[in-house]
């Protein structure tokens, strides 16, 4: 199979949805010409011209309040939030009205659109440019919260939020934009909430998110070399969250490792930790489920320092250890 | 109704038939809202309500100029908008108890009523919220190639969100089809008009995004209808949105805890004698007793609606999930 960036996956994905149904259509800030901040929406506006590619001028809740409005009224839009940062200016739209109108309403209206943010650190772009707010959203009922962490996963849950009737918050990462891997041409879809297994192992779990599942792999190379086999499992889709794999795999190794970027306190690591508590799986734990994730603070400009803010290859290899090992 | 029945026009604009439907309308507002208001005294009500008592000028002049096929986007002060939109009082009621049968099955109540089905996109918690959400409807609308308008509602404590301004900007860039009807109560909540404006009239922010604005008398049916036609009739034209401010006055508090501090009794009698009914009714030459007929309909109205509400179920506990997601 041919292999694409996760970008062109993301592009791909767009244009093909743009092709297949008119009511699709991109709106945000340097969509355009520029073809977006990080070059994933180039060449659309050549293809579909300004009515279908809208650059807006900076206004985040204009932005977001005109993907509510039109998916209310029949179209299908897809909204750029150019750091994902930035969503903080477009919180009302998005958690008081796209994320609740159906159920205020009595269930009747229907909120088909996708808010695509690029989310992470490791550019230096420092503070404001670097979070990862994922569970922000994972708390408001309503939402549907996507991660993909490959150019495959990009294309067909790209897809597949695409063809939701609600409100979709879709999460890229700035790191994996470039990465490449096999994607089909044709059009497919990944349903949202099926968790991936994305390399087999019986000592231990590591459920990572975005860019850590790409790390957990490099780290698992690492550790193989040393007899420990380690399963990675990306649940790409944080709600619906499917936990059947992630317990079935806590149950065969019974060790878990949750990694993601995003700071630890408060992030989506407690819910997965919480998810295997309350399963079956509590029982087959030999060790405490541990948490890998962003120190609870700003991301730095400093190169050194932003490295060591959020989880590196190194810091999962010595985790995946000490909990094999018995440390904890 | 091509019987070609030549009928005189009130003030050249409004026929008289339609004219005496808007009144009963306004009279069946002011009804319906002191009903609430007694329901809510009996404890026979959940939660809030916001009354717009001494507005219902607005509702009676604006709805009317619009098309079915248009879209509303209400306030939370909008029961009056919502009846004129041609809402039905018993699925309103129900709502407002909080019952399966009501327009939102309890799930919305007063402050969040609508009827998706009738494009009356609903009323707004959060002042301002629906401004954005009228640049994707107006977007929409130019992209599915329609000549619909939209009916953008809110107050002047709206005006002075952030919302405001990215939404008229974008309106007016894109030339929308939107018309924002900014009610100016005088009050945002306690907020005086005087003290949250540096400006005279707010429709002069108008100028800043490079549209048309225009005050009305928010009490005056005809000044109301004839700037919501003229606005509409410059959106459907592909001529871009109109920033419309009606004056009027909020006769009750704000919401059911106002306890009215910040202003005087003197200044609400005042514009109590400026009460948008009473002079309506005296330009269509409506007589006591009519008036009294009408009166009399509206409270019999309200009567059948709480009986048809309050004999409707409540929802079933079994469906509290229900309506999240698709």
């Amino acid at each position: 199979m041919r292999e694409i960036s996760y970008m062109e996956a993301l592009r791909e994905a767009i244009r093909q949805a743009m092709e297949k149904d008119e009511r699709v259509f991109v709106i945000g800030e340097d969509i355009g010409i520029y073809g977006g901040a990080f070059g994933v929406t180039a060449g659309l506006l050549d293809q579909f011209g300004p009515q279908r590619v809208i650059d807006t001028p900076i206004s985040e809740a204009g932005i977001a309040g005109a993907c509510v409005g039109a998916a209310v009224t029949g179209m299908r839009p897809i909204g750029e939030i150019q750091f994902s940062d930035f969503v903080v200016l477009s919180m009302e739209q998005i958690v008081m009205q796209g994320a609740k109108m159906r159920f205020m309403f009595g269930g009747k209206a229907q909120l088909p659109f996708v808010m695509r943010l690029a989310a992470g650190s490791g550019t230096g772009a420092a503070a404001q440019h670097s979070e990862n707010l994922e569970n922000w959203f994972v708390h408001v009922p309503g939402l549907r919260v996507v991660m993909p962490s490959s150019p495959y996963d990009a294309k067909g849950l790209l897809l597949s939020s695409l063809a939701e009737n609600n409100p979709v918050m879709f999460f890229e990462n700035k790191l994996l934009y470039k990465t490449k891997g096999p994607v089909p041409e044709e059009m497919y879809t990944i349903p949202l909430g099926q968790s991936n297994v994305v390399r087999e192992g019986s000592h231990l779990t590591i459920i990572a998110l975005s860019v850590m599942v790409m790390r957990a792999q490099q780290a698992a190379e690492i550790l193989a070399k040393e007899g420990i086999e380690v399963e990675i499992i990306d649940p790409r889709t944080l709600n619906p969250l499917d936990k059947a794999p992630i317990i079935k795999s806590v149950i065969k190794t019974g060790k878990a490792l949750i990694v993601h970027e995003a700071v630890k306190t408060g992030g989506f690591g407690g819910e997965i930790s919480a998810a295997i508590m309350e399963s079956e799986a509590f029982a087959y734990l030999d060790a405490p489920v541990q948490r890998l994730a962003g120190l609870d603070m700003p991301i730095p400009y400093n190169r050194t320092l932003e490295y060591h803010a959020v989880p590196q290859v190194e810091n999962i290899v010595e985790e995946a250890r000490k909990l094999v090992k018995g440390a904890y | 109704m091509s019987e070609s029945k030549q009928e005189k026009l009130i003030e050249g604009v409004l026929e008289v038939s339609l004219a005496k439907d808007l009144l009963a309308k306004m009279v069946l507002t002011r009804a319906f809202e002191e009903n609430a208001e007694e329901m809510f005294a009996l404890g026979k009500v959940h939660g809030t309500m916001h009354l717009s008592i001494g507005q219902e000028a607005i509702a009676a002049g604006a709805g009317p100029t619009l098309r079915k096929d248009d879209y509303l986007l209400n306030t939370h002060r909008g029961h009056g908008h919502f009846l004129v939109w041609g809402g039905d009082l018993n699925r309103m009621m129900a709502e407002f108890l909080g019952k399966e049968t009501g327009y939102c099955r309890g799930r919305g109540g007063s402050m969040h009523i609508a009827d998706v089905e009738s494009n009356n996109l609903g009323s707004q918690g959060i002042v301002a919220g629906n401004l954005p959400i009228s640049v994707g409807v107006g977007l929409s609308i130019k992209m599915r190639k329609t000549d619909q308008v939209v009916l953008t509602l809110f107050g002047d404590g709206a005006s002075n969100e952030g919302a405001f301004h990215e939404s008229l900007n974008m309106a007016a860039i894109w030339n929308l089809p939107i018309i924002f009807l900014c009610e100016n109560n005088q009050y945002a909540m306690s907020m005086a008009f005087e003290k949250a404006f540096k400006i005279e009239q707010i429709s002069d922010r108008a100028a800043a995004y490079g549209m048309p604005g225009v005050t009305v008398d928010g009490n005056d049916v005809i000044a109301i209808y004839k700037a919501v036609q003229a606005a509409a009739k410059r959106a459907r034209e592909g001529n871009g949105p109109t920033l419309i401010e009606a004056v009027t006055y909020r006769w009750r508090g704000h919401s059911k805890s106002d306890r009215q501090l910040y202003r005087t009794r003197d200044e609400v009698k005042g514009w109590m004698e400026k009460d948008p009914i009473v002079r309506f009714a005296k330009l269509l030459n409506v007589s006591d007793e009519e008036f009294k007929k009408i009166e009399a309909q509206a409270k019999e109205d309200i009567r059948k609606a709480v009986e048809f509400a309050e004999a409707s179920p409540e929802p079933d506990v079994s469906t509290i999930l229900e309506g999240i997601y698709a």
